[in-house]
């Protein structure tokens, strides 16, 4: 192993620095006794205690959850739909047309998608609220997962399902007990991802949020507008950690399972 | 020994189980299957042979029903099977790359298809260890196809297909990875297998010998054609083009002019030199350019002139090629043409009778050699 030199020592704190201190300043602020977000007094827990009386955030955390996982089972089962279309479906018309619109969501500004779902909603009459939201975070997210059970598909070696059906399945339980397995570690990490997405988003759900939902993020964000609070500290740093728990073990399961696809690789190389 | 000759293909009565009619086969502009018409009949071992890419697996794709062809219909016995779907049809196939589950064990694998079928648990369990006693699998059972090696995962491929004990199974190089003892062992499971269950077999393999020996007919395929399909003892003693000659075993090819003589005919090969003689059955036209087949073991070699030998030419030995049993010499005739002639090495090495630069006596008998059409 190389020794990590000044320079390198260096760049590599500067970097993480610039990444992390803001939040790592917020997480130490929420454990703050002062009520004055920029003077220290003394390490306590009454901030996170104060934010499980306040019953507007706790509100906005279950609507925030209840969102997430709706929206992304629905978006992963979609996502995985349409995965299986752009990659099996040979040549079709208008093929190149869909793959591009499928991934257009992901590069598509979110005000823009915010803008346009909001005057669907309108359009069709549906009162704004938690539906709206759902059905928001679903389109935007089941891009995601769409592309990352696609590029799992892509290295899918058919003849398994061949084999299969050869074997007396049907197609759904070729898919149900052979693809759905072997594609399950892509597919936990779509919906990994359209979760995480979904606890983010601020823009999207600012558009489709009504008076009777709202989410937290968008809740934080209008109580910062009148000062910010050790309280919104406080509940910033439990979304951070669940956020890195939902990246941390997304991150996990994708490394195991290329892990294991590399070990049978290289089993199935060997054969050749 | 009174048994009936298995012969199903010279019975004009038989009723084939897979008739293919007809069928053509297109990738794209890429023709794989051309315009091919043959039977297979039940209890059938039918081997194709042929080189990489010749469509081999193509040919075993259709009958799985992975592959719909392009031109002419299938039929299994009796119907036609193209509105069939894979999973509804009595044929099991072993895939040349294995494509064994990876997220289940060996034992799961083989069990798969098996609870398809709602077989009982007991049932299941009791087939399954059949099947991995027979491929020798039983102590690797828990493992996954990633853990074992990849003569093992061959076997476990074969158990899958095997399992289901199928009126019809197709084996796309079920033995290729196994060292030749286990080769032979399982060659003749498989044929064992046959004569219990009556299944019906067709089976690819690069492996003439394995053909030969498990095979009730080769056929022996080129560019997406059937060339022959014979009985492996007519393919080789019998060929019907000189790609198929060449394919099986070791051959010398001469090209000469025909001419009439007797019962066979005189082929004229080379300015000044004997013709060769034979007694082939087939019509030539006076003067048809035509080619000598002669299997090297049919070729004596002697220091001396043989007696009353009609097909004798001189030569000098160029190179040998020692494979343990046998010795293969190749020999220069006249106008330089090659001809191999093998011996079979009942003595030591030490005691042979020809080396490099000898000069020997070539000779076979007046049917030794086979006569083919331009
Ligand atoms: N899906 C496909 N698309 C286009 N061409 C194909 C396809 N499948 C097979 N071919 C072509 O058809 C020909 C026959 O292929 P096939 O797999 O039947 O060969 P094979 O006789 O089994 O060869 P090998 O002994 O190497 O397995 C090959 O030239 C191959 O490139
Ligand atoms: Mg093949």
């Amino acid at each position: 192993m190389r020794r990590l030199t000044w320079f390198n020592a260096t760049s590599l704190t500067l970097g993480f620095a610039f990444l992390y201190l803001p939040m790592l300043i917020l997480i130490i602020y929420s454990f703050n006794e002062s009520k004055l977000v920029t003077v220290w007094a003394g390490f306590s827990t009454k901030w996170y205690g104060e934010l499980l009386r306040d019953e507007a955030f706790i509100d906005a955390a279950l609507v925030t959850l209840r969102v997430a996982v709706v929206s992304s089972t629905i978006a992963t089962v979609l996502g995985t739909m349409a995965a299986l279309v752009l990659v099996r479906a040979g040549r079709f018309p208008g093929r190149t047309l869909f793959s591009g619109m499928i991934y257009a969501p992901l590069v598509m500004p979110e005000v823009i998608t915010g803008l346009s779902l909001l005057l669907l909603f309108i359009g069709i009459g549906l009162d704004r609220g938690i539906l709206t939201i759902i059905l928001a975070h679903t389109t935007f997210s089941m891009a995601f997962v769409a592309v990352v059970v696609s590029s799992r598909l892509m290295t899918f070696d058919r003849s398994l399902e061949e084999a299969a059906l050869d074997l007396g399945c049907s197609p759904f339980d070729a898919f149900r007990l052979v693809t759905l397995p072997i594609i399950a570690p892509a597919v936990i990490s779509g919906w990994l991802l359209a979760f995480t997405l979904s606890l983010d988003d601020l823009v999207i759900a600012s558009f489709t949020a009504g008076p009777s939902a709202t989410t937290l993020p968008i809740k934080i964000w209008s109580s910062i507008r009148l000062g910010v609070s050790p309280e919104i500290n406080a509940l910033s740093t439990i979304m951070i950690a669940i956020v890195a728990v939902g990246v941390i073990t997304a991150s996990l399961v994708t490394k195991r399972a290329s892990l294991r696809q590399q070990a049978e690789e290289r089993a199935a190389a060997q054969q050749a | 020994m009174g048994q009936t000759v298995f012969e199903p293909w010279n019975d004009p009565d038989a009723k084939p189980l897979i008739q293919f009619k007809g069928v053509t086969k297109r990738f794209g502009d890429f023709t794989a299957i051309d315009n091919q018409t043959f039977d297979i009949y039940e209890r059938e071992f039918f081997a194709l042979l042929g080189p990489s890419g010749c469509g081999k697996t193509t040919m075993m794709r259709m009958l799985a029903g992975f592959e719909a062809p392009t031109e002419g219909t299938i039929l299994l016995g009796g119907q036609d099977i193209a509105p069939i779907p894979p999973n509804k049809r009595a044929v099991n196939m072993m895939f040349q790359s294995y494509a064994l589950f990876p997220h289940l064990s060996v034992w799961d694998n083989i069990a798969f298809g098996l609870k398809r079928d709602r077989m009982s648990k007991d049932a299941i369990a009791a087939r399954v260890e059949e099947m991995l006693k027979l491929t020798r699998l039983t102590q690797f059972a828990r493992r996954k196809p990633h853990q074992i090696s990849g003569g093992q995962r061959q076997r476990v491929a074969l158990a899958r297909s095997l399992a289901k004990a199928p009126k019809l199974l197709l084996l796309d190089e079920p033995l290729g990875a196994l060292d030749a003892k286990l080769r032979q062992a399982t060659q003749f499971e498989l044929m064992d297998i046959q004569e219990k269950t009556g299944t019906t077999f067709v089976i690819v393999t690069h492996d003439q010998e394995e053909a030969m020996t498990v095979a009730s007919r080769v056929a022996v395929m080129d560019n997406g054609r059937i060339v022959q399909a014979d009985t492996p003892a007519r393919i080789y003693e019998n060929p019907t083009t000189t790609y198929v000659a060449d394919f099986i075993g070791d051959v010398t090819i001469v090209t000469g002019r025909a001419t009439r003589s007797g019962e066979g005919y005189e082929v004229r090969y080379a300015e000044g030199a004997a013709p060769i003689y034979s007694a082939f059955d087939i019509d030539l036209a006076e003067g048809d350019t035509c080619h000598i087949a002669l299997r090297p073991e049919k070729v004596a070699i002697s220091a001396e002139r043989p007696e009353g030998r009609r097909n004798a030419v001189q030569g000098k030995i160029i190179d040998i090629a020692y494979l343990g049993n046998l010795s293969t010499y190749h020999v220069e005739i006249a106008g330089g043409r090659m001809v191999k002639a093998q011996t079979a090495n009942t003595r030591r090495l030490s005691r042979r009778d020809f080396t490099w630069e000898d000069t020997v006596w070539l000779s076979w008998t007046d049917t030794a050699a086979v006569l083919l059409r331009e």
